[in-house]
Order: C-alpha cells, then structure tokens, then sequence
C-alpha cells in the first residue's frame, strides 16, 4: 500500500467538510436585510392597485429570505463544499459517463453573443445559432451514420420519447398498427416508462449466459406486432452486443425499427457507428458522451438521430441551410410536432459543438479508445477482490460483483460505495443492472489517469481487506462525510419536502 | 493534437501489456470487423482552444438579434431579467456545475439543501405544499401536468386554454399522440379562457388555465376553479413565478397542481434553454409528482440531513409502470433560481413583478400613442406583457426596428399557428407581443417608440 499523493484519493475528500449543520436561507433571515440592486429606469412605478383588478391582488408578497449579499455568498458556497464533483475528483459511477468538462465550453456558452439572445428572435438576426445548430446536427448525423436529427429533446429521456414517437410515426404512416416494444432486461429504466409513455406494451427480452441479447428468446418474441426494440449498444454490462447485425436482421424482417439508446455511445466513438449497425433511431446523451456538465442532475440535451426512412417525421421547426448559403427554420413534411418549447437546450448545444470542434473526428476515436482501455485496465486489476460479472474485454464500464465478498464478510455492495467515499472517491453505480447480483459498475472515463485508477484500485483493495478483517468499520461508513447515512425510510414516512412542512 | 486525456504513449503501452494486448484495437474485437468505421470519421481534425474560440466568436458575432447589442422588449415566455455578478458567480461554482444527480446523499448534501430550498421558494410562491426539484422548461411541465392529471382523473379529456404559451401547447398536444389523451383547445374572449364554447363537453378530467397568458392577459381562476368542481376535474395552473409573488398564488385560487417556467429567475435568455421547468401541487398528488423530490430526514448521528425521497414514483423503479419518464432534469437552473431568489429577496421579488407591470403598462401607453398603433385587446388589464397591433406586418416591424437598435418583440405570425384560438385573425398579421422588464429605462422606452413612429409611417 503506497501513500503517493495521487489526483483524487483521499486529498478530493478534504473539501467535503463542516460537521455542523448549515442552516437553510429562511433561517439565515432578518426582516428588513436585502442584496438586491435594480437599474434607475426613470419609468414612474405605480401601485399595483391601479393596474391590475384588486380581487387578484396578495395581501402581501411572497416571503422569500432576507440576507445580505455576504450571507448569500457564503451560504452558497459552504454549501458547494458539501457536495462532490468531477471538478473535485474522480467519479466512476457506471452509465453515467462523468468525464472531465472542459472550461471552454462553459466560457463559450457564456458569450453575450450566445446566451443573451432571446429565443423568439427573427431569423435574420440568429444566423450564428442556426448554423451553429446545423454543424451540430451534421456532426452528430457523422458520429452515429444517421441522416438527419433533431436537437430539441432536452434529456435522454426526453430524446427515447421522441424517438419512440417516431418509431410510431413511420409505421403508422405506412398503415401499420403496431403495439410492442423489446425491452432487453439489462435495459435502463426510462426505457421501459418511455415505451409505455408512447403507447407501447413492453416485452422484455432474457439476457444470456454471456450477458447478451439472448437471440432465441428474441426471434421468438418477433412478429409483425412488433414496432421495434431499443437496445444499448455496449449494453448496460458494458459488453458490446456482438450478435447486433443478426439482430438487426431479424427485427426489419419483421418490420420493425431498431431504437438506440445512446447511454453508452462514449464506448463507440470512431470506431463503429450505430447507424452501420442497423440503427435507425438513437438518442444521445450531450451531458454524458460530449462532456457537458451535468449541474447536479440536469440540464442535458438529448438530440435523436434518424435514418433516411424516418427523416420526414422529426419534429420541427428545425435549423436548416438554405439554398442561398442563409439559415433558416423547416418543418419536416410529416412531422411529429414540438417536443420543446423552444429550440432545445441551446446553451448545452454550444458546448457539445465546442467539444466536438477540440477532439475532431480522430481525438473523438481516441476518447472511446482511451475510455475502453482505463476500464479494462481497472477490470483487470481490482479482480482478485471483485471479479468482473463477466470476465472478458468490456468496453467504456466494467460491471464487477460484490457476491463472494458478501458471502464471506457481510459486506454488501452498497457498503463498499459508502467505504469509498472516505476515500475520497465517489461510489460507483450499485445494484444495476438488476440482472446482475450485487452489481457495482464502474465507468472511470477516458479523462482519469492511470495513477488515478491506481489510486481507485488501492482503495478498492483496503476495503476489501478490511471487510476481511474488520468488516464493522466498513459497514459503519461513511464517518468523515459532512452526514453519516442518512434515513430514507424516515424521510419517506414523515415527509419534509419544504421549510414549512417541517414539524 | 492537445486534449483533455492524460495518457502518455508510454502509459499506454504499459496499460495495454498489462491486459496482455498489442494493439489498442485489440480492445474492440468483440465488435464485427465489417461494422467498425474505416479510414476514420469524415470530420475535421481537432483544433487547439483558442482556434475554436475564434471560430465560436465568429458565430456568436452572426446572432446581431443578441440582447446584448438590441434593446430587448421581446417577452411572451422568455424574459430579459438582471442577473448580477453575485449570481453568476454562485451558480457557476464548478462543485455545482460538474455534480451528477444526488444518488449518494452523503457527499451531495450541497445540492440537496440547495433543491430542499428551490423546493420551498417554488412551494411559497404556488401557495402548493409540494414542488418537484424541476423539470425541462414550461412546456414540460405543463405536459407532465396533464399526464399527472389525467392519471388522477382517469378521464382522457384535457381542456387546454389557448392563453397558454402556444409552443407549449404544440409539445402537449405532440406528446399526446403517445398518451391518447383529447386535448380540446379553449380560446380566448378578452383576454380571458372562453369556457361557454365547449359547456356542452362531458368526460372532462382536466382544465388547465394560465395566469397570465402569454398576450398577457389574467384569466378568471375563481371561475375555472368552479368548472372543475362541477366537472370533478383537476385544476391546472400556468403561472409565471414573477407575477406569483404579488397575485394571489395558484394555490390559494384552488389550483391542484401549478406549473409554470422558472427561466425569469436567473436564467439567461439562452436561446430559450436550457431553462427551468417548474412543478407545485397539493399533497394529495404526492404519488404522482414527476421528477425528483428532496426531502429532509436525519442521519445516522441525528444531524439534518437531505435525501431523495418518494422514490417509488420515479422511472427506474417503475419501469414500464411509471408515469413519468423524467430522469436528468434542469437541476442547475433550480439552484440558480434559489440563488437568484436569495439575492432577490421577499422585497426584491415584488419590486420586479411591480416594476415589471408598472413598466410594461408605461410602454403600452407610450406606444399606442404612436399614430396608427393600437391594442389589441383594448381595455383589458395585462401584466408583464402586452400585444399591440400596428400598420405593417408584425415580423416586418421587427426586421425594421432591429435596424434601429431594439428588439421590438415577437411576432404573432411567427409564435401562433394559422387559426390559434388565441387572436383575431384579421388582426394576427399585424400584432406583436411586448414586454418591459424591470431592466427597460424610460430613455429606451422613448427611443422604441420614436423607431415604431418612423418605421411604421
């Protein structure tokens, strides 16, 4: 065991401070306090009593929290202190791909001439967005070999609706009424809520002894009620689907669509591309694959790339070039209508551009390569305490199991994720895919480095032998955390969703 | 050519012996040669920082419609607010940038207290117990208001005010194709929700009004709540969180669930998004909340503490059962508009909504004042926006009045559809929606109206 100082480990820990509760804005409040400073207008401002009807009128407004500018500054920040980051350190946590976010993106979605523009204006005067969302557009139609995309779904989620809702478009359009939807049961969860939110009954498909698509059990299920299937391709064990050209076969024989669920799409980059697969609907995570922050849960974007056959139902308007060289908006002839209020969450669309524009074609192959190779480099040597579910070349995560350990300790895999934060590391996603018996994934990302991983691997390995010998320290964890474990149960039964629901 | 990855050539090797491979193709096997992509992807090679700034400066230059360089009157949804320094600077602290979803509450604890207090100011100015921790913008959330809705009634007929956004309107009725929910479009008579056109329609579970509209108008909550009542429907609430903190909130005019687009608290204009949807409703809809949802609990050693809660209700337990799909959601605005709010204060919020108005009514006066400029809807109170109909073609005026430095608002031809329930037709053409934040001086105010005199003369 070596106490070299390694980016992450147990130094990205030391921010994460404060043992002491930090009271919430309402109870930092002082009747009276304000920060807030509004611009001299010279516009006469009148009572509200003699613009709008009175019986519309509050008594008084709204109580917000009074404080002071400090106060707001120093709330704020203690509270950035108690939350982890990728900024802070690395953050394995399988099919989330938390990758480094690269400042430029941030100072460019930051210019004048981007963010402060408002989204209903004139065509003439937004040619830079335009064109900024066609080359985006086309970028993303060459990384997947798709024909055309749309960039307004504002989450994956958001984007597997959208596509599903293409998927019912194509076939309704050809007269066909078509009810089913294949589910792998390695799937992501909003697969199946988003096929049940378009309309379609979920039939989900076995995963085989090889963590596959088990293909017997799927040409069974096939026939021409069948719309399609949505598969992630390396699946959510973090295995490349091999048999994918059969399966794709087997689904447009029967007339179906094949949906790609772009979670993984880091794995791939350069290298294969869904749309020479057989794809032909896929949506991407920006957020994950484009390194976008993620800003604690969200915003994303999820554009959805399509086929040529499905080219004509995307929703619009969209950004198009137009014959003089000019951009401007189009509505696909038989679209599905506006999935967004506006445009799609632009902001997020400039930093995927901007990312895409540093690593050109050839840095993108080196982010799957580099990605596959820190993940298999990780499998192989945290083995001897957690061997791989499956134990063979995985791709951009490695999905490991915490069964023997927890036959031999009572150290569960939720207990080593909790062990880890102390470490300094946060905990790698736990207990998915469901198929897989105290599953812990880890996706490190292509941007972490060896001595990183290293450093992940020491971790893993002290704990492993600590659950050996001393498997209550484990199990107390975490104790150096601003909280220790925190009751879900209690939070569920006695609900304090707000400030003034508490008792 | 420079990147973001830290593996040195050497590294590499070795991390290839240690998996006893050669090639780092290798490590792509499993995939079918005749699949992998040949000669590379067909796109420019990778570019060094300052080489792409240039490139995105070049079309940030292209957006000459940018606020930044037109005086902006441009409203109907999308709001150009101050956000300060202060702000800017809290919500672009990297710790809340570059976190991922609260899964483990012990190294989150930052976020969560920040969403436990979005939650709270969202809560306050709905007058609902409960708010959701976001959802995508306005237009996604009055969709997951009427899915919620729907679910609670088990009646597929929504009836859905035309004085609602009408992009807002396309998104619930496009996702209705999935659902099979009847969206029955009310329009508007001065301004206010028509009920009396569709009185005759049974089955009806759902009724879902703004306030305000996007023309600006306020409708008759009191009214629509009692039609809910008669129907036995759910009562869904538009409401823009400005105005909210000086009107009587939606909750306390009977709304079941309010719903509304939180970008005017802190957000930038951003090419509308990303942005902030927002979600309220009554504790008896609790089960059905979409999205995520912070609660406080205590830890281990009785310290408060934060955590998601109610997970049942979301997608990755439900699965195909849930009636939510929402995952990512906007966290980041959430916790901006905490920020913002804070900084804002219980004073500083009234003071934008009253100036907001206040100024919005001085610019409607101003403006009719203009030979040939009219309401469009005379005589009908507005808040934060206002619609104007003048001599020329409403996406002709701003062509014209962006040559003069403003931008003059949005364009009806360009917002609605053919036939929206919302305006006149004969006068679609012509109307334009305005709107003056508490940002608009009087100077700026004098010098649209003195482009609007020349341009339309």
């Amino acid at each position: 065991m070596t106490n070299r100082p390694a980016p992450g480990g147990r130094a990205a820990s030391a921010p994460l401070i404060g043992r002491d509760r930090e009271p919430t804005l309402f109870e930092m409040s002082v009747p009276g306090r304000s920060a807030f400073q509004l611009r001299t207008t010279g516009i006469p401002v009148r009572p509200l009593s003699e613009l709008l009807p009175s019986e519309l009128l509050a008594a008084s407004p709204t109580e917000i929290a009074e404080v002071s500018e400090r106060d707001l500054v120093a709330h704020f920040t203690r509270l950035s202190h108690r939350q982890f980051s990728v900024d802070l350190g690395a953050y394995p946590l399988g099919s989330c791909t938390m990758k480094y976010n690269p400042k430029l993106c941030d100072t460019i979605a930051a210019m004048p001439g981007l963010a402060d523009v408002h989204p209903a204006t004139p065509t003439s005067m937004i040619q830079g967005w335009l064109e900024l969302m066609v080359e985006l557009e086309a970028a993303l139609c060459e990384v997947t070999g798709m024909a055309a995309a749309t960039l307004q779904p504002s989450a994956g989620a958001a984007g597997e609706l959208t596509g599903l809702l293409l998927m019912a478009a194509y076939h309704e359009a050809n007269g066909d009424r078509r009810r089913r939807v294949l589910i792998p049961d390695s799937a992501h969860g909003t697969n199946p809520a988003s096929a049940a939110l378009s309309g379609y009954e979920v039939t989900t498909i076995p995963t085989d002894e090889r963590g596959l698509v088990d293909l017997e059990a799927l040409r069974a299920s096939l026939d021409t009620d069948v719309a399609g299937i949505m598969l992630t391709n390396p699946n959510t064990a973090g295995l490349f689907e091999e048999d994918i050209a059969e399966i794709a076969a087997a689904v447009h024989e029967v007339g179906g669509l094949l949906y790609y669920d772009g979670a993984n799409l880091n794995a791939i980059l350069g290298v294969v591309r869904p749309g020479d697969m057989g794809f032909d609907i896929i949506h991407m995570n920006l957020h994950k694959t484009f390194a976008t922050p993620h800003g604690g849960g969200g915003p994303g974007a999820g554009p959805v790339a399509v086929s040529q056959r499905v080219v004509d139902f995307l929703p619009g308007p969209k950004p198009t070039r137009l014959a003089d060289g000019t951009f401007g908006w189009m509505t696909p002839a038989r679209s599905i209508g506006r999935v967004h209020g506006w445009h799609g969450n632009s902001l997020v669309l400039a930093r995927a551009l901007t990312y895409i524009k540093v690593h050109g074609g050839d840095g993108l192959r080196r982010v799957a390569e580099r990605a596959v190779l820190n993940a298999n480099w990780l499998r192989r040597r945290i083995a001897e305490h957690y061997p791989a579910a499956h134990d063979r070349i995985c791709m951009h995560e490695v999905v490991v199991t915490g069964t023997a350990l927890k036959r031999a300790t009572g150290v569960k895999a939720i207990d080593v994720a909790k062990r880890l934060l102390e470490e300094g590391f946060h905990s790698p996603t736990v207990y998915f895919p469901l198929i897989i018996d105290e599953a812990l994934m880890f996706e490190p990302t292509e941007t972490e480095s060896l001595q990183t991983l290293e450093a992940l691997a020491e971790a893993l390995d002290k704990i492993a032998l600590e659950a050996h010998e001393h498997p209550d320290e484990v199990l107390a964890a975490p104790r150096t955390t601003p909280v220790r474990r925190v009751d879900e149960a209690r939070a569920a039964r006695n609900l304090v969703p707000t400030e003034d629901a508490r008792g | 050519m420079p990147d973001y990855m830290p593996h040195t050539d050497l590294e590499v090797e070795a991390m290839l012996a240690f998996l006893d491979l050669e090639s780092i193709d290798q490590l792509f096997d499993a995939i079918p040669k005749a699949l992998q992509v040949v000669g590379g992807l067909a796109m420019a090679e990778g570019a060094p920082e300052p080489d792409v700034t240039a490139e995105m400066e070049r079309l940030a230059r292209a957006n000459t419609g940018a606020a930044s360089r037109l005086v902006c009157f441009a409203g109907a949804g999308a709001y150009d607010h101050e956000v300060p320094p202060v702000v800017r600077a809290l919500a672009g602290r990297g710790e809340f940038v570059t976190a991922y979803t609260p899964y483990q509450p012990e190294v989150a604890q930052g976020m969560l207290q920040a969403i436990f207090e979005f939650q709270t100011l969202i809560s306050r100015l709905y007058g609902l117990p409960i708010s959701n921790a976001s959802l995508y913008d306005g237009a996604a959330s009055v969709t997951e208001a009427v899915n919620l809705a729907v679910a609670s009634s088990k009646r597929q007929r929504v009836l859905l005010s035309t004085g609602v956004h009408p992009t807002w309107r396309s998104v619930v009725k496009t996702f209705a194709k999935g659902t099979g929910h009847d969206i029955v479009e009310v329009g508007l008579s001065d301004g206010r929700t028509d009920f009396t056109a569709v009185s005759g329609l049974d089955d009806v579970g759902t009724v879902v009004v703004p306030q305000s509209s996007y023309l600006g108008t306020l409708d008759d909550l009191a009214a629509a709540r009692a039609l809910c009542d008669q129907l036995g429907a759910v009562l869904v609430v538009v409401a823009d969180p400005i105005l909210a903190s000086v009107l009587k909130s939606p909750g306390a005019m009977g709304a079941d669930v309010a719903v509304g687009e939180g970008q005017a608290l802190g957000t930038s204009l951003s090419f509308g998004g990303p942005y902030l949807g927002l979600f309220a409703c009554t504790a008896a809809q609790v089960r059905r909340l979409p999205g995520r949802l912070v609660g406080e609990t205590l830890d281990e050693e009785g310290r408060r503490a934060y955590v998601t809660t109610l997970r049942a209700r979301e997608q990755d337990i439900r699965r195909e059962k849930a009636t939510s799909n929402v995952c990512s959601n906007q966290t980041l605005m959430a916790v901006t508009a905490a920020i913002q709010l804070g900084w804002l204060g219980t004073q500083g919020l009234a003071e934008v909504a009253i100036r907001s108005i206040s100024s919005t009514r001085y610019l409607a006066e101003q403006v009719t004042d203009v030979e040939g400029v009219e309401l469009l809807l005379p005589g009908v109170a507005t808040a934060r926006d206002v619609a104007v109909v003048t001599p020329i073609a409403g996406d002709e005026l701003l062509e014209r009045l962006a040559g003069e430095g403003f931008l003059g608002g949005v364009a009806l031809s360009a917002l609605t559809e053919e036939g929206d329930g919302s305006v006149d037709p004969s006068l679609r053409e012509r109307a334009v929606v305005m709107s003056a934040t508490e940002r608009r001086t009087a100077a700026e105010v004098a010098g649209l109206v003195a482009a609007i005199a020349k341009v339309t003369r």
